[in-house]
Formats: structure tokens, C-alpha cells, sequence
């Protein structure tokens, strides 16, 4: 039925797969300006943050324009879930305009003779996030469920990679500076896979009305 | 003050799975609900926890007023009302030939939609139940009048004019009155017929506030048609449809995920 209230609901659902939408963008051109040394993108991923600052504000506006009708059943539920994942996409366009200016910095600097498994990461961050959105996209929780056992994947290379970055930063005290740029992309990358972990969990939410956080029933164990 | 003739509630066991709250106060049974040849209630089972807030919600002519109503025989007034199956409360069949009807509703008091204070004064609204159960010593009655009118929110409003009408209180004001003069008679259960609906929104925050606080001594069934306010002040929903009970459960289990589709389309506004 298409009353007020249904086309207030779409109008936010559109608007946050519009945000979600930015964000794959700018984390993926982050990405890419990170590994192909690349400046210019690097800025303009950095200046694009603030669209997506800007629908972050929008959308907490339609929420609350949304709540003082007083939804229900699943309509209170993605009203309030929306706040949530709108958060979470605003901190993930944080960190890749994070990621960006890291990139933007070793762009600049020769680069570091080190093998690290960024780019393993960075796909594995990227499918994390992808897989959270295409979730709540088709209101499918299973999908949802899938993405959070694979945060520990990332958690363990994002270590890994730490502790390679501090041994080459023993080796070669003149690459602390370019390490330690490459250590914040690292770690914003190990912030997106918990973000997405956390879009994840607003899906489940959605969807089964089930609130999964700390609950230590967010899926199978990785192998 | 007479005897009260049915027996004092005893609590009965709590059947599995069945959202009653403490202890099942109000059981209803299989019960079917004829006006002539139509059938107004089909098959309604439930019960209800003492000291809760129970909420019916349903679209227009589901039976859900019909139910209420059938909890302190208030259809008996009606020709042509037939009913099966049973009402049980503390485990006793309100239907049952040696029930004192009248005492039945002193013990199920009823509060309706629109205010009905008597052209009395505000003093002898409340104290009219109690006269009418024999009470006539006149420090009782003022004492039990304070009280109702104390817990009712409205003493203060009106402290000074006991013996002014009550026809002269504000819409707000004659519900609260006639909440007083329901619980002046120390019911145990409160039915309530949409109290709220010709109220303003202060008038009606009032009333809620004054369910929430009754909830301690009384055990109220509320019909509304406002789910907002289902969702304010009771613990349990019942959604019933053209006559049929389609789900009853906690509250915030029926406003956040209902389990049946017709109860997530009503509560969402989609039909109804």
C-alpha cells in the first residue's frame, strides 16, 4: 500500500543505499590510490568524505521525521536500524578518507621494499562490506550472518601485518615513517571489517527482529 | 459490607507458553460469541496475569469491545447475546447459575469510552457504588472518596469542590471521576472501553499515567484503537480479527515482531 508512510520508509531506504553506495566507492578508491600510488585520487576521495557526512545528517533527519509517527513491527525496526547503519557507513567513509591520506602521503615517499598482504586485507575488507549491504539490500539475514565470522580473518592479518611492519621498522629506521603510514591502513582497514560486521548485525536485526551483539551467537567459527 | 459471593481468587497453575503474567487471573475458554446467528467471537482462548496490562487492539467490529465485555457479563443486557464455552476467573465460571451478577461486577468494574459521571456531585459519584453496597457510615465514605480520588490523580483538582457537579469537570477530569468511582468499590479487575479516545493529549498522558500506577493494585484489560498507546501502558497485546484471537503475546514482542502476518500488516497500518 503506498501511504505517507511507506514512501517516507522508501525515501530512507533509497538514501542509504545511496550513502552505502559512496562509501563502497570512496573505500575502493582509497584502496586503489593506496596501491597505485595514485595523489590526485587520494584527494578527491579525501573531499568526497563530506557527501557522505551530508547524508549521514539527512538521514538521522528523515529517521526522526519517521519516529514521531511512531512506526512498528518492521517498520521500527529499519527506521532504527537505518540510524545505525547510516552510522556505521559514516565511520567507514572515515576511514577510507583515512586510508586516503596515508595513500596520499607514501604517494609522495619511494616506496618500501616489504611484502605485505594489504591488497589480501583490503579484498577481504571489501567483500565483508559488500557482503553487509547486498544483505540489506535483499533483507537477507543469512547473508548477513556470513560476514561476521570473517572480522577474526581480518583481525589476524591486519596482526600479522603489524608485526611485519615492526620488524622491518627494527631493520630500517629510515622507513619508520612510511611504515607507519602503512600501519594506519592496516588498521583502518581492520576498522572497516568491524563496521561491517556491525551493518552485518543491524541486518540480522531487521530481519529477525534479533539482537545478535555480544551475544557470542554470530555464526560458525572460521576453520 | 456484604460478602462478596464468588470465591477468593485462587491462582491457578500458569499453562505453558501462555503469556499471562504472575499468575492467570482471567481464563478464557474456547468461547464463541452469537449476536442472533452471527457469530462475534470464535474460539477465543487466553488468559490473562493479575496485576498487568492487557491491551485488545483490532480493526473496527472484530469482537475485541465484545470480549471485554463478556468479562464482567455486561452482553447479559443484550437480547439475543448467546455464548459458549467459559469464563473462568481465580478458576471460577463467571457464567456459572449461582454467580451474583451484580456482585460479579463489583469485583470486574468497567470503565467506557465516553465519561458517564451522574448528575451528582464529584463527592457522590465516587461514593455511589459504595452506598450502593451498603456503606453508610459518612467518615468511611469520605475517607474511601479521598482514597479513589487520591488514586486516581484527581483529589487534588478537586479537593475544594467536593460537592460541586460533576457535570462541571473537564473531559479529563469526568474520566478520572469515573476511574475513581470504578475503583472506589476495590474491583480487582479494571475493564477499560477506549477511556482515552475523546481526550486531548494532556488528558490522555494523565489517564495513562494513572493505568501505569492502578497496575500495582488492579488487573486492567484495555481496548484501544490507538497501538501507540498499547504500546505505552500494557504488558500484553491481544490482536483479534472479525472475532478471532490472532495473537497474543508481550507488548514489545507484538509492536517490534509480531509472529503472524495479519497482526505485523495491522500494526503497521496497512490495513485496518
Amino acid at each position: 500500500m503506498d501511504n505517507h508512510y511507506e514512501m517516507g520508509l522508501d525515501a530512507l531506504q533509497q538514501k542509504l543505499l545511496l550513502m552505502a553506495s559512496h562509501v563502497e566507492t570512496g573505500v575502493n578508491q582509497a584502496l586503489e590510490a593506496l596501491l597505485q600510488r595514485d595523489y590526485a585520487l587520494a584527494r578527491r576521495v579525501k573531499e568526497s568524505d563530506r557527501v557522505v557526512d551530508h547524508f549521514e545528517v539527512e538521514i538521522d533527519e528523515l529517521v526522526i521525521q519517521l519516529l514521531t509517527k511512531a512506526p512498528l513491527a518492521t517498520n521500527l525496526r529499519l527506521v532504527t536500524a537505518a540510524m545505525k547503519i547510516a552510522q556505521n557507513l559514516e565511520r567507514i567513509g572515515d576511514e577510507a578518507s583515512k586510508i586516503a591520506k596515508h595513500a596520499g602521503e607514501l604517494a609522495q615517499e619511494p616506496p618500501v621494499r616489504i611484502h605485505l598482504d594489504l591488497p589480501g586485507l583490503a579484498g577481504l575488507v571489501l567483500e565483508m562490506l559488500k557482503g553487509a549491504l547486498d544483505a540489506f539490500v535483499h533483507r537477507d539475514s543469512a547473508t548477513a550472518r556470513a560476514v561476521i565470522p570473517r572480522d577474526r580473518q581480518v583481525d589476524a592479518l591486519n596482526q600479522e601485518i603489524h608485526r611485519q611492519l615492526v620488524q622491518q621498522m627494527m631493520a630500517d629506521p629510515q622507513t619508520i615513517g612510511r611504515c607507519l603510514h602503512m600501519m594506519v591502513v592496516s588498521k583502518s582497514l581492520e576498522r572497516i571489517g568491524d563496521h561491517a560486521t556491525n551493518l552485518a548485525e543491524d541486518v540480522v536485526y531487521l530481519c529477525e527482529a534479533q539482537d545478535i551483539r555480544h551475544t557470542g551467537a554470530k555464526g560458525p567459527a572460521l576453520v | 459490607m456484604p460478602d462478596i459471593s464468588l470465591p477468593k481468587i485462587v491462582p491457578t497453575e500458569q499453562k505453558t507458553g501462555e503469556p499471562a503474567g504472575r499468575q492467570p487471573l482471567i481464563t478464557v475458554d474456547q468461547l464463541s460469541l452469537y449476536y442472533g446467528a452471527s457469530k462475534a467471537l470464535k474460539n477465543i482462548s487466553l488468559s490473562l496475569g493479575e496485576r498487568v496490562v492487557t491491551a485488545f487492539i483490532g480493526p473496527s467490529g472484530c469482537g475485541k469491545s465484545t470480549l471485554l465485555r463478556c468479562l464482567n457479563r455486561m452482553n447479559d443486557l443484550i437480547d439475543n447475546v448467546r455464548i459458549e464455552g467459559a469464563v473462568k476467573i481465580g478458576g471460577h465460571d463467571i457464567y456459572s447459575p449461582e454467580v451474583d451478577v451484580i456482585e460479579l461486577r463489583k469485583r470486574v468494574g468497567m470503565v467506557f469510552q465516553k465519561s458517564n459521571p451522574f448528575p451528582k456531585s464529584i463527592f457522590e459519584n465516587v461514593a455511589y457504588g459504595l452506598r450502593l453496597h451498603g456503606v453508610k457510615n459518612k467518615s468511611t465514605l469520605e475517607t474511601a472518596v479521598e482514597e479513589s480520588l487520591r488514586n486516581a490523580a484527581l483529589w487534588d483538582e478537586v479537593k475544594d469542590r467536593l460537592h460541586a457537579s460533576a457535570l462541571g469537570l473537564s473531559g479529563g477530569q469526568q474520566q478520572r471521576l469515573c476511574i475513581a468511582r470504578a475503583i472506589a468499590i476495590k474491583p480487582e479487575i479494571i475493564l477499560m472501553d477506549e477511556p482515552a479516545s475523546a481526550l486531548d493529549p494532556i488528558a490522555t498522558a494523565r489517564v495513562e499515567e494513572l493505568i501505569l500506577e492502578l497496575k500495582k493494585d488492579f488487573t486492567i484489560v484495555i481496548v484501544t484503537h490507538n497501538m501507540q498507546q498499547a504500546a505505552r501502558i500494557s504488558d500484553y497485546t491481544a490482536f483479534f480479527y472479525i472475532g478471532e484471537l490472532v495473537e497474543f503475546d508481550g507488548t514489545t514482542k507484538i509492536f517490534t515482531n509480531p509472529a503472524r502476518k495479519q497482526t505485523e500488516d495491522y500494526v503497521t497500518g496497512r490495513f485496518g
